[in-house]
């Protein structure tokens, strides 16, 4: 077989739907090992004795634990994609689901697919040939309307209809500036000036709000980087342990995105944070970073999003501690300063602290003191206090860069506005904005300025 | 009694005569049958040429050749660059013409034109062998051979007038209307549909009170639309347009013939064009709108004939009349014939390939209303492009097709075919993507050289364009040396309002600033002035827009290429589409119908995205 030549014989797993808080998740499993592992964890059926292609409902099961009510869609060698054995496993689209899951298949030896794996053993197996390879590649990454739509459904909150509102601005605008030029015989009223600065200026801020909200989507979606640094006596395995043993349950050890680091995942308040490089804390007895300025340790701090530097208050002058922080902020780290060991003794050294910092908090790992402290101010720190749940976030890396492009082209209409060029000149910067923002939602025809158009004034002698 | 043609040129309106013209031009022998030798070249509807975008194809259709130019300078009675005010994209010629003198000047050209023959009769059927066109029958019984066959039906085809409760049928009003062709195309295979348009009162311009009116003339300049020397009339000689204004009391009358519409009466199944509306559409649609504009167009020198524009409408005629009478100025108005609606068959475009010939049949041609569209300009510059490529059919040459960054003729073929339509289509500048390439002042220096290797642009066209370009450098390159000083300059910039200059600089860097214009320049720099004196204000001009606007004309230039490396990537005739699974079902549809060339005629398919296309580009080995 050409998977055991190519060192292909492995079974693989991942997540087949766009990552992210949807009504269901599609999790696939590929590979000879499919059907031994699955049926360790569907317990209500034997999977081996059911036909290929025919679909099953029930629980997944860890032993006694339930992970999901899941729906099982079976494919026998060669009848699947890949022309392996193919379980498709739709579950509860919350990524703490999946993570379950995946995590429950992998610890059964199944390997977590590379990206375009699974396309590329339907490619070894015959079932596509390379152009239908690539195309699919070419679709996974492409502007389709349905790639469009799917992954505006991964979406948090109204994108599409923000999106829309805009579409719809863009293209009254557009068609406004359409009008005074080939309907500037008609007896028509043309918007003046005013009303398309304002009308721009709408535009701009809305177009600007999706574009802040990406940072804080794209954490949605990806999970928050978290360090935590110190010296080697400063509790940093208490704190993880203490972080970590409140959430047993729904603590997992899967490999992350970036598979040659271990990670530890913890979710509060539905915000995924990854604790970065805990295998050094967990393994080694002595740490990653002795002192502030190893270029290494900075390195490592850069890649967080959030870095906790944790010290033992008893052993630390507000000095010393004045002198990490002022690195770290140099540095443009987005830290905390977490002052460990922390009891009725160091209430004093306390309050000299706190009245010194503002980004201090107090706990005792040991204790479990202050440990959600820290939680509560991971959480303030992702979303800023600034966005509240209900607002649009904008997740996807492409609707990010389009919008990108869409505030560029609307600060040249703007431009042009302010220098009062002629609107067939504008319209050129108008066109720009309409192609970036129809990147996302569909293409802007003239089509649909004509409509407005017509719809909105009394054209035709 | 007839010879074998090589193009048969079926209706003498503005698509049949350029077709007409085109192909005996360039050395085809032509046949050019009407049903009425007194009516070639009719301006059915308004008096006029041009406008916004289609002042624009006229001057595509006077670069490539064709006759419509040159016969609109002769017949004009007042002449506007519309849009003066706005970038030169925007500036658009439109005539007032003298509707007889227009079509006697056609007919005087072609009778000119050697190998042009007419013959006057209805043409009832096609002569299909093969599905090859390969002549005509008439209504006589004649049956005439050619090599192609050009059909531009206009109104005729099965052509249903309506006014008020009336119908009956008729090609235009007093004309029959043809039948026929359209049950034998729909037998071979062809989908046909209807369409509907209409047209205002003509009214005896001795019956107006014009003081009551808005008066509105002509330019001071009369540009018009041949690039050939053609005389133009003298300014001081145009004749005036005039404005005035439905009221309520105009609308209220003609609400009450609402009840014997035709329109919203149900009894017109063809749609009508949005932005040409009745006026009793107009009244229904936007009924809180208090009044409507008319223009009232005198229809020639020698006529007291009036076209109301702006009141075209199928009322019951003693509706129309009552309610005229309430327009200021016409209280004492008598009507010479009332408005009236037009139904017709057409043949959705989407049917044709790029040269306008029928992807059903071959060496048959169609070009005007018959493939959906409207306007004068419209038909005239389809009438070429099928006549063109009819001769090139017949010689078994390439079709000779125009990119949409080379012209509106393109921009109107490519969206016909590619996206059909379900109104009557007209051209507006919004549907070029290159509108800032596509302008009135320079459609010679982009169609004469392509027209003149084709053999259809005469020598003397092209000899004009290689003057006219070479006189565009010299200036250009004038420009960016000839240094102003600032006392020289100054005045004038302080008088417009424009930063003074605090040290010399050059000419062309100057002509950048907003307001700046050269011939303004020249006049304050009396030594530029001198250094351009020998280059035609034409020229002058020409230069000045592309030094003005180049930073626009270069942005539209790259999106142009990028655009054609789409339109270089011909996709095979025998592409089996079925083999590709991974399209959606509409493009699939799409693609096995329309048949595109090339992925960039593939992606402007309506209903095709952008993965559809990645697909395909990904089957052809990209």
């Amino acid at each position: 077989m050409s998977g055991q030549l190519m060192g292909w014989d492995d079974t693989i797993v991942a997540l087949a739907t766009p990552p992210g808080i949807g009504a269901i998740g599609v999790i696939r499993v590929s590979g000879k090992k499919t059907f031994d592992v699955m049926n360790e964890l569907f317990p209500s059926k034997d999977l081996h004795q059911q036909a290929t292609h025919t679909i099953h409902v029930g629980f997944l099961k860890e032993g006694e634990q339930v992970l999901d009510e899941v729906v099982l869609s079976l494919f026998r060698n060669p009848k699947s994609y890949t022309g392996e054995d193919v379980i498709e496993i739709s579950c509860h689209g919350s990524p703490f689901i999946q993570q379950q899951v995946m995590a429950a298949i992998t610890s059964r030896g199944v390997r977590l697919a590379k990206p375009g794996e699974f396309t590329q053993r339907a490619f070894l197996n015959g079932k596509l040939d390379l152009a239908q390879a690539e195309a699919v590649a070419d679709l996974i990454a492409s502007n389709t309307a349905a790639s469009q739509k799917a992954a505006m459904h991964t979406m948090r909150g109204g994108f599409s209809n923000d999106l829309q509102a805009l579409r719809e601005q863009l293209i009254s605008f557009s068609a406004m500036i359409e009008l005074e030029l080939d309907f500037s015989q008609e007896d028509v009223e043309f918007a003046d000036r005013t009303a398309l600065n304002n009308l721009i200026h709408t535009l701009s801020m809305a177009t600007h709000r999706l574009l802040h909200s990406f940072r804080l989507g794209n954490v949605i979606k990806n999970g928050v980087q978290v360090a935590i640094i110190g010296k080697p006596n400063a509790g940093k395995s208490t704190l993880l342990n203490a972080l970590l043993n409140e959430n047993r349950a729904i603590v997992s050890d899967i490999a992350g995105t970036t598979r040659d680091t271990v990670e530890e995942v913890l979710n509060i308040d539905g915000i995924l944070f990854r604790l970065i490089d805990t295998a050094g804390i967990r393994e080694h007895t002595q740490d990653l970073v002795e002192s502030i300025g190893i270029e290494k340790s900075l390195e490592k701090m850069r890649a967080a999003d959030i870095v906790l530097y944790l010290f033992d208050i008893n052993e630390i002058t507000p000095e010393q501690l004045q002198q990490i922080s002022g690195d770290l902020t140099r540095e443009d780290i987005n830290h905390l300063l977490v002052a460990n060991k922390c009891d009725l003794q160091s209430e004093a050294l306390q309050q000299q602290f706190s009245a010194l910092f503002s980004n201090i908090i107090f706990i005792a790992a040991r204790d479990n003191r202050g440990i959600d402290l820290v939680k509560q101010e991971l959480v303030a720190r992702t979303i800023g206090g600034q966005v509240n749940t209900e607002s649009t976030i904008v997740t996807n890396a492409r609707h990010y860069d389009a919008l990108l492009k869409l505030a560029g082209a609307l600060d040249d209409v703007q431009l042009g506005l302010d220098q009062k060029v002629p609107g067939d000149l504008l319209a050129l910067d108008i066109r720009q904005a309409l192609h970036y923002l129809g990147t996302i939602t569909g293409q802007i025809t003239n089509e649909d300025q004509l409509d407005f158009i017509f719809s909105k004034f009394c054209i035709g002698k | 009694m007839f010879p074998e043609y090589d193009v048969i040129v079926v209706g003498a309106g503005h698509a049949g005569c350029e077709a007409a013209a085109a192909a005996a031009n360039l050395g085809s022998k032509v046949l050019l049958v009407t049903m009425n030798m007194q009516t070639i070249a009719q301006m059915s509807c308004n008096p006029a040429m041009g406008g916004i975008a289609k002042g624009q194809i006229v001057r595509e259709i006077d670069a490539l050749g064709g006759y419509s130019g040159i016969v609109s300078d002769l017949s004009t009675i007042q002449f506007r660059m519309l849009n003066r005010s706005k970038g030169p994209a925007m500036w658009s010629p439109r005539a007032q013409n003298d509707r007889m003198l227009f079509a006697a000047k056609w007919r005087e050209m072609l009778e000119q034109t050697p190998n042009v023959d007419f013959y006057q009769d209805m043409v009832k059927s096609l002569i299909i062998k093969n599905n090859q066109a390969c002549g005509v029958v008439t209504g006589l019984g004649h049956e005439i051979k050619s090599k192609s066959v050009v059909v531009t039906s206009g109104t005729f085809l099965n052509g249903i007038i309506h006014i008020g409760e009336k119908q009956f049928g008729g090609g235009r009003v007093a004309e029959k209307a043809a039948t026929g062709i359209t049950e034998q195309l729909v037998e071979l295979g062809f989908e046909s549909d209807r369409l509907k348009t209409g047209t205002p009162p003509r009214v005896d311009g001795r019956s107006l009170d014009y003081s009551k009116m808005e008066e509105q003339k002509g330019d001071d300049e009369i540009v018009g639309f041949s690039y050939t020397d053609t005389p133009r009339i003298k300014a001081a000689e145009q004749r005036s347009c005039f404005v005035t204004y439905t009221s309520q009391e105009v609308h209220d009358i003609l609400k009450t013939g609402f009840d014997r519409s035709p329109m919203f009466q149900g009894r017109i199944e063809g749609r009508g064009p949005r932005y040409c509306p009745s006026i009793e559409d107009k009244i229904n649609r936007f009924a809180d709108r208090e009044r409507h504009q008319l223009f009232v167009e005198p229809e020639g020198w020698n006529t007291v004939e009036i076209y109301v524009n702006g009141f075209s409408t199928s009322l019951p005629e003693d509706v129309q009349y009552e309610a005229l009478r309430k327009v200021p100025g016409f209280e004492q108005v008598r009507i010479f014939r009332p408005g009236y609606a037009i139904e017709y068959d057409f043949f959705p475009p989407t049917q044709l390939k790029y040269s306008l010939e029928t992807k059903l049949i071959a060496n048959l041609f169609f070009a005007g209303q018959i493939n959906g569209t409207t306007g004068y300009e419209e038909a005239a510059c389809q009438g070429l492009m099928a006549g063109i490529n009819a001769h090139q059919k017949s010689r078994s040459l390439e079709p000779f097709v125009l990119q949409r960054s080379e012209a509106y003729i393109g921009v109107l073929i490519d969206d016909l075919i590619n996206k059909g339509t379900d109104e009557p289509y007209r051209m507006f500048t919004s549907r070029a993507e290159f509108r800032t390439l596509l302008r009135q002042d320079n459609a010679d220096l982009r169609l004469t050289e392509l027209s003149y290797r084709l053999g259809l642009a005469s020598q003397e066209r092209m000899d004009k364009v290689i003057e006219k370009r070479n006189a565009v450098e010299s200036i250009k390159k004038e420009l960016a040396q000839f240094s102003v000083e600032c006392a020289e300059a100054n005045p004038y910039l302080e008088s417009i309002g424009s930063a003074t200059m605090l040290e010399k600089q050059k000419a062309g860097k100057i002509i950048l600033r907003p307001n700046v214009d050269l011939p303004s320049l020249m006049q304050a720099v009396p030594r530029l002035a001198e250094t351009l004196s020998h280059f035609s204000a034409e020229s002058i001009e020409q230069a000045e827009i592309q030094v003005k606007y180049e930073r626009y004309i270069e942005k539209e230039q790259e999106v142009a290429e990028r655009m054609s490396q789409l339109e270089n990537l011909v996709i095979p005739d025998s592409f089996d589409y079925d083999k590709v699974s991974a399209l959606s079902n509409e493009a699939l549809q799409k693609f096995k119908r329309i048949k595109p060339h090339t992925l960039g005629q593939a992606s402007r398919i309506s209903g095709v995205n952008p993965s559809d296309v990645q697909i395909l580009m990904v089957y052809m080995g990209r």
